[in-house]
């Protein structure tokens, strides 16, 4: 499939986005979107994951599982692969901002069952992109994560100030902001031919 | 394919991404460690965990690390009070004496008694009621009871009671502060538990002007300061005020204040 790198980009942010439209991810997207700080730090390390992931899953598909016939090992080889780069992202930032580190918790470590990332790589194999593609699809589905997590967290900041019922208060408050944005997603940007 | 060739050539993909990725983590940690004193485990693991931010520091975890590299006080937790400053004094073997305990109350005493500019209908959030122009109270010093603070309160200390102002659970009340930061008014305010005797107005209006809007607004008459002996209570721009330091809690001013402004804490604690 030839896609060009505008429609792959259409593509990765708004069109098929990973959080409104593939609901991939969406544990770390309800957990981590309270503040738009912590968002943004769990945005900036599931784009590097992504981004890393695109390229060592790539090399590894093209050059090592394609060749030797065993394309049935993709999903083990990738896990394996997106485990490694978490745990590295995690390293790094305990040493270097331990504030972060702090704020992301428990969340940091579950990218690595984060599916959007899993998603990306496997979506990348599975339309057989190359390297430049791969590389961009994993930067704009990161881009599209990113907008979406901040759209979140402003939205949660600014509706704190309300005064909801007990019933929806915390988690079903968010549940009712995502269903609604989703809703623009889904419904607006799949007019759009592709 | 055959299968041999199949299983071989999985294991050896499999095996051979693992132990690189595996050496690759070691040099990594080794590369990127972090030094944890063992101390600041224990210290976290007796603080009260609420993470509120009071001791100034972002979290107990912080706090925790502050205090044993010597950043920051022992007694340093509002919310833990004299029993945590204890339990952490006995780890880096530093000798605590016990403070005395602080309440928030609030320095209003209109409520009811004090008319209303508007009839609001809106955000339920005294931040809100703020925004709009002329305020909801007649007074403009006042507490507008919209509950801000109640919501603030990590502990679930402060309700709004049927008076329209935010009453305070002693026993609940861990001293953090953070209703007194949140208030848009400021009309919350910490003080000793010693220190009975305040002053329930912020109105720097003119006696006519308080008169006219609340009912126990300090209109400045300075009978108070007459009367007080320990001449702790001074009057500056039409509002009493009292200097803690030489209060003696006799109670003179509070029977003798005609507007009712000048209340016994204790006594209005129980009220």
């Amino acid at each position: 499939m030839e896609d060009s790198l505008f429609s792959i980009a259409v593509n990765g942010i708004f069109v098929q986005n990973f959080l409104l439209v593939q609901f991939l991810g969406l544990c770390s997207f309800v957990g981590v979107s309270k503040e738009t700080k912590s968002a943004a730090g769990m945005s900036a390390a599931v784009l590097f994951v992504m981004i890393m992931a695109s390229i060592a899953s790539f090399l590894i598909y093209t050059y090592l599982l394609l060749p030797m016939g065993l394309t049935f090992l993709t999903t083990i080889s990738f896990i394996i692969v997106i485990a490694f780069l978490v745990q590295l992202v995690e390293f790094i930032i305990r040493k270097y901002s331990p504030p972060l580190y702090r704020s992301l918790g428990i969340f940091l470590p579950l990218i690595t069952t984060n599916c959007a990332i899993l998603g990306v790589v496997i979506l990348n194999a599975r339309l057989d992109y190359g390297f430049i593609q791969s590389v961009f699809y994993g930067i704009t589905a990161g881009l599209g994560y990113t907008m979406v997590m901040l759209l979140m967290a402003a939205i949660r900041e600014k509706s704190n100030a309300l005064k909801v019922p007990e019933a929806v208060e915390g988690l079903p408050h968010a549940f009712f902001i995502t269903t609604l944005l989703s809703m623009a997603f889904v419904s607006y940007f799949q007019v759009i031919p592709t | 394919m055959n299968p041999v060739a199949i299983i071989g050539g999985s294991a050896l993909v499999i095996g051979g991404i693992g132990f690189l990725v595996g050496i690759i983590l070691i040099w990594a940690s080794q590369k990127f460690a972090v030094e944890t004193n063992p101390l600041v485990e224990e210290v976290i693991e007796v603080l009260p965990g609420a993470n509120c931010g009071a001791c100034g520091y972002a979290g107990c975890a912080d706090f925790g690390e502050k205090v044993v590299d010597g950043l920051a006080p022992v007694d340093g937790c509002p919310v833990g009070g004299f029993d945590t400053a204890k339990l952490v004094g006995e780890l880096l073997g530093q000798e605590v004496k016990e403070a005395e305990s602080i309440y928030p109350f609030v320095r209003c005493n209109g409520g009811l008694h004090c008319t209303d500019n508007i009839d609001y209908v809106g955000i339920e959030d005294c931040r809100a009621v703020m925004m709009t122009s002329i305020g909801e109270k007649g007074c403009k010093y006042g507490c507008m009871g919209r509950g801000t603070c109640v919501r603030a309160c990590p502990f679930g200390a402060i309700e709004i009671g049927e008076d329209h102002f935010p009453h305070i659970n002693k026993n609940l009340c861990k001293s953090c502060g953070l209703c007194v930061e949140v208030c848009p008014n400021g009309v919350m305010v910490m003080a000793n538990d010693s220190e009975q005797v305040h002053v329930l107005c912020r109105s720097h209006d003119k006696g006519k002007a308080v008169k006219a809007v609340c009912e126990f607004g300090c209109i400045g008459c300075k009978i108070c300061v007459k009367n007080c002996p320990a001449e702790a209570i001074t009057v500056t721009n039409f509002l009493a005020e009292i200097d803690q330091e030489k209060c003696t809690n006799c109670g003179q001013c509070v029977e003798k204040c005609p507007q009712k402004s000048i209340v016994m804490r204790s006594v209005e604690a129980t009220a």
